[in-house]
């Protein structure tokens, strides 16, 4: 542990820069947004090699009392889970900054300072360790994605903004009601980890579990919570579909990780079915919605719903393989999905479409973006090598393990994806520019180039070698499913480990799916 | 007849707005025009001696003029919210009667006399002392409503508020001469301590408590009760509806409160049932009518219908809860009000200076494009429509944490979960108005849409209702404390 306050650092940096941008000249807002996020990227680069993966206890925590009564503190702190969220965020946000480059014309310092605000918030939600702090995090950031969907989004873009705030707003304040029942059942305290080692009667459980689930299940979305997704996809600007898809989705089921699964472990038990059945609806039914899109960000958003299915999939099935791939499929969605939406937003900027029959036959006049498209829609549907594969991987063997009728049905999943991205790709890649856009279609130029690269090494790294990131979220998965509350989570595998599924097993097992990746 | 100077010296911050208020009434007429600011300073001196004189009173608890009065941390809390309040209006209004060419000198005079009313009515512990400051503050208000003279919405509402006002004043005076039947007496220790040695079964006694809730349900604006308050609002002058909107809604939670904690506490459970009923009501109708509202003030009139309506959660939450618990159940109350004085000043503040061709921009198309127009503006707007949503990290937050708190503590999940639905509801309206001022464009010419009229007495208030709502949100721990510390507590 540190002295140094590494997190409230990270947290806050963005919002100096979020006041700058009203400071400076127009213009320069760009450049300051652009330094405040590397810069905090550069501030959350350090913790890579400061995590201690060994240990699930919360590290670099801070803490100071906030509100004396009730205590309400500002306590900070990073495990296994929250880490890769945190530097999948800020690794993100630079790239959320270059692609609105150009594509943001007006008022560029309200738009960069909503960028760092949403910056702030969104970390603070994966390192927040008080329940009211977590809280007041996830609803600021409210407020600013309305601003970003709805002045700078599309056409509909009023009806989305409002439909995505209240959505998520209505599933959130009873949030706030459970939270409050907690506290009050719970000891008194509003400490996320105290909370999670006390122990409550099973009505309650229930409730809270509904409770909860109506805040996560918005925001994932799972099912049948998903319809204000396409919608706010489609007419965010792409920044703001970067940070839908990549970040803010994952609140939701980190929601999951964070706090159901360790505060509620007997209604996470009764309602495993159920969850697992809605999951693996959504992984069907986004990826067969996906194959009837025509407008390519409805696609993404449709497969991202499927996607998601996948995460949620693999945190019910209780079992080390499914979470671990849950948080691997956390970090790789948001890399995938959005290095997909920065695909989109660069080829809207040219052509002003996002129909997929205006934006056809790109690989003659923009090789270098038809080569990075289709990378990641190999991603996308789970080519092995890249980074998804890993995760679908994992959670499909966690899946097996607890029944292999279900992991016939997720496996669909993997392959409406394969079609309905391939297809996707027929169409976009291949075949002839419609004559109109010609003359528009430009291959990418610098700023483009670099915003997508790292994206790209970032697919094959951790397709490759997922190990350094899997060690890192071993200790915390472990203690969350073996920790204090292992009994109720010990009923949960209902098949005996036949001798395939053994193997299957040790092939998976985290030290071996290194291999077994790149085989 | 002679009073004891210690009973004159306790209520010196009384005696002192109502001998400002007299000598303004007395150097208007013979100060020239141009010079009539000078009796909005002299105000805002008064106001700041009584800041002085009753942060004394934050602690102890005497009885003056035969315990008609009583000065302790409960209405010291209450007169320190009203002294800021009214310091703000006043400082509002410098600006506001300009634009609008009310150079009134009476103006200040009037908004004295009802902070007065406000006053007693906080610190009576006699209902009829309680009954002298609320008409004291009605009587002021009514005037101050119809100060547009040439305006007919001006003078209607100043004649519906005066004809509903006087009508409720009845009833609450009807309540009073059955609880004087009842005790014999219409002191609030009086009735207290009849309560308990007779028992609630009395039928006079449930009469008496219908006619006072009736009473200061018309003072409060909770539904059913409701009816004047979108056209009074609308109507009055947008400093007065301002000053009506929160330091009259916060006096009347004040003088509320104290009768029906320290006089009708006996009797809680029979009150808070019908109090519940009027709160689910009360959010129901207020934040759903707002919903299809085109002008601002209407719009706000209706959601401080609604706030009031979270604000008696905490009430009744008190009220069923009983004993030790009631006092944070309370303290949410006086937490939640404050914060809401704040949020409500500043946006009606806006709303005021909002003008176009020398009108005030009352339709919320009129704040379509405002962002461009005026960024700042709107920003602030932003954030007091936020804060009055209930979303972090603004005080409106902080003001509804606490109350949904005491709710769950009283073991009324059920009224928290109907309040947050009511809530998600409410943001639909607040956000509509966000949408319109950054979402939207204006139609029309440029020379014809509204801009903010600056002055450094707006920019004042202003910042002052900012600071109010982004710190409060951010540390809540003083105003807390104080609330707290304030609050009655339910024998």
């Amino acid at each position: 542990m540190t002295s140094f306050p590494w997190l409230t650092l990270i947290v806050f940096f963005p919002l100096i820069g979020a006041v700058l941008c009203f400071l400076v000249k127009a213009e320069s807002s760009r450049w300051v947004a652009l330094g405040f996020t590397i810069g905090t990227f550069l501030l959350s680069l350090p913790l890579w090699w400061l995590f201690d993966p060994s240990t699930a206890t919360m590290q670099f925590v801070e803490r100071a009392s906030w509100i004396s009564s009730p205590p309400v503190n500002y306590s900070l702190g990073m495990d296994g889970i929250s880490f890769p969220l945190v530097l999948m965020t800020t690794f993100l946000m630079p790239f959320c900054v270059t692609v609105s480059w150009t594509a943001i014309e007006k008022r560029v310092p309200l738009f960069m300072s909503m960028l760092l605000v949403m910056e702030t918030a969104m970390v603070g939600v994966f390192v927040a360790l008080d329940f009211v702090l977590f809280y007041v995090f996830w609803e600021a950031m409210l407020i600013p994605m309305y601003l970003l969907i709805g002045v700078w989004g599309g056409p509909n873009r009023l009806y989305a903004a409002i439909k995505f705030f209240l959505y998520t707003l209505a599933g959130s304040l009873l949030l706030l009601v459970a939270i409050l029942a907690l506290y009050f059942q719970g000891g008194h305290t509003f400490d996320i980890l105290e909370l999670s080692r006390g122990t409550y009667g099973a009505s309650l459980q229930m409730w809270l579990f509904l409770a909860f689930f109506a805040a996560f299940a918005v925001k994932v979305p799972m099912f049948p919570f998903h319809t204000w997704l396409p919608d706010a996809h489609v007419e965010a600007p792409t920044a703001g579909s970067v940070i839908l898809a990549s970040v803010l989705l994952k609140m939701g089921t980190y929601g999951f990780l964070r706090f159901t699964l360790p505060m509620l472990p007997d209604a996470t038990v009764t309602f495993t079915k159920p969850m697992i059945a809605l999951s693996i609806i959504a992984i069907i039914y986004g990826a067969y919605m996906a194959l009837a899109q025509t407008d390519i960000k409805k696609l993404i958003a449709y497969s991202s719903v499927s996607h998601m299915g996948f995460v949620t999939l693999g945190i019910f099935v209780l079992n080390i393989q499914g979470i671990e791939g849950a948080v691997m499929q956390m970090v790789n969605h948001g890399i995938t999905t959005g290095g997909l939406f920065l695909c989109v937003g660069i080829i809207y900027e040219r052509t002003h479409s996002r129909q997929i029959q205006d934006n056809t036959g790109l690989a003659g006049p923009m090789p270098r973006y038809a080569i990075f498209l289709m990378i990641f829609a190999l991603s996308s549907l789970g080519l092995p090598g890249t980074n998804s594969f890993v995760g679908e991987f994992l959670v499909l063997a966690g899946t097996f393990l607890w029944s292999q009728f279900a992991t016939a049905f997720a496996a669909l999943g993997v392959i409406l994806a394969a079609a309905y991205m391939l297809w996707l790709m027929q169409r976009v890649v291949f075949g002839t520019p419609a004559p109109a856009h010609r003359a528009h279609l430009l291959d990418l130029n610098a700023r483009e180039t670099a915003t997508l690269v790292p994206l790209i090494v970032l697919v094959f790294v951790l397709g490759i070698f997922p190990n350094p990131l899997l060690t890192r979220m071993h200790a915390s998965v472990t203690n969350l499913l073996n920790g204090q509350k292992a009994p109720a989570f010990a009923t949960t595998p209902p098949l005996p480990p036949l001798p395939k599924a053994a193997a299957a097993m040790a092939a998976i097992s985290p030290s071996s799916s290194e291999q077994a990746a790149a085989r | 007849m002679t009073f004891p100077l210690q009973d004159l010296l306790a209520i010196l911050p009384e005696l002192i707005v109502i001998g400002t208020a007299c000598l303004i009434l007395a150097l208007d007429p013979i100060l020239a025009t141009d010079k009539k600011d000078i009796l909005a300073w002299l105000t805002l001196g008064a106001l700041a001696m009584c800041i002085g004189l009753t942060s004394a009173h934050l602690t102890g608890h005497t009885y003056a003029f035969s315990n008609l009065v009583v000065i302790d941390s409960y209405g010291a809390f209450w007169k320190l919210l009203l002294y800021v309040v009214t310091g703000l209006t006043v400082l509002l209004s410098l600006a506001y009667l300009k634009a609008e060419r009310l150079s009134i000198g009476e103006y200040y005079g009037f908004i004295l006399l009802a902070l007065a009313g406000m006053m007693v009515m906080v610190s009576g512990a006699d209902l009829l002392t309680i009954y002298l400051g609320t008409e004291l503050m009605s009587l002021s208000l009514y005037v101050m409503a119809g100060l547009k003279r040439t305006e007919a919405r001006s003078l209607e509402a100043s004649a519906k508020y005066f004809v509903l006002g006087a009508f409720s004043s009845g009833v609450l005076l009807y309540g009073i001469s059955l609880l004087f039947g009842l005790a014999g007496s219409t002191r609030l220790s009086v009735i207290a301590e009849a309560i308990t040695t007779q028992g609630t079964a009395n039928p006079m006694l449930s009469l008496a408590l219908v006619l006072l809730a009736v009473g200061f349900g018309f003072k409060l604006a909770v539904v059913p009760f409701h009816m004047w308050t979108p056209d009074v609002y609308q109507g009055a002058p947008t400093s007065v509806t301002a000053f009506m909107a929160v330091a009259s809604k916060a006096a009347s939670f004040g003088a509320f409160l104290r009768v029906f904690v320290e006089g009708l506490g006996g009797a809680s459970a029979d009150w808070s049932v019908l109090f519940t009923i009027i709160c689910v009501a009360t959010l129901a109708l207020g934040n759903l009518v707002a919903i299809v509202q085109t002008s601002i003030k209407r719009m706000l009139a209706y959601s401080s219908i609604a706030h009031a309506g979270y604000a008696l959660i905490g009430v009744v939450v008190a009220a069923g809860h009983g004993g030790e618990g009631s006092s944070s159940g309370f303290a949410s109350v006086l937490l939640y009000i404050a914060v809401y004085s704040f949020m409500t000043l500043g946006a009606f503040a806006l709303v005021g200076m909002l003008r176009k061709e020398g009108q005030e921009s009352e339709n919320i198309e009129d704040y379509a494009g405002l962002a461009k127009r005026e960024p700042l503006a709107a920003f602030f707007m932003l954030v007091f429509l936020v804060s009055l949503a209930g979303i972090p990290p603004t005080a409106g937050f902080i003001g509804k944490f606490y109350i949904f708190m005491a709710a769950v503590n009283g073991g009324m999940t059920w009224l928290a979960v109907v309040a947050v639905i009511f809530a998600a509801i409410s943001a639909f309206y607040y956000l509509r108005i966000v949408m319109v001022m950054y979402m939207r464009e204006p139609e029309g010419a440029a020379a014809s849409q509204s801009r903010l009229e600056t002055s450094p007495a707006l920019s004042f208030v202003l910042a002052c209702a900012l600071a109010g709502v982004v710190f409060l949100g951010l540390f809540p721990n003083g105003l807390w404390s104080l609330a707290s510390h304030a609050a009655p507590l339910l024998k």
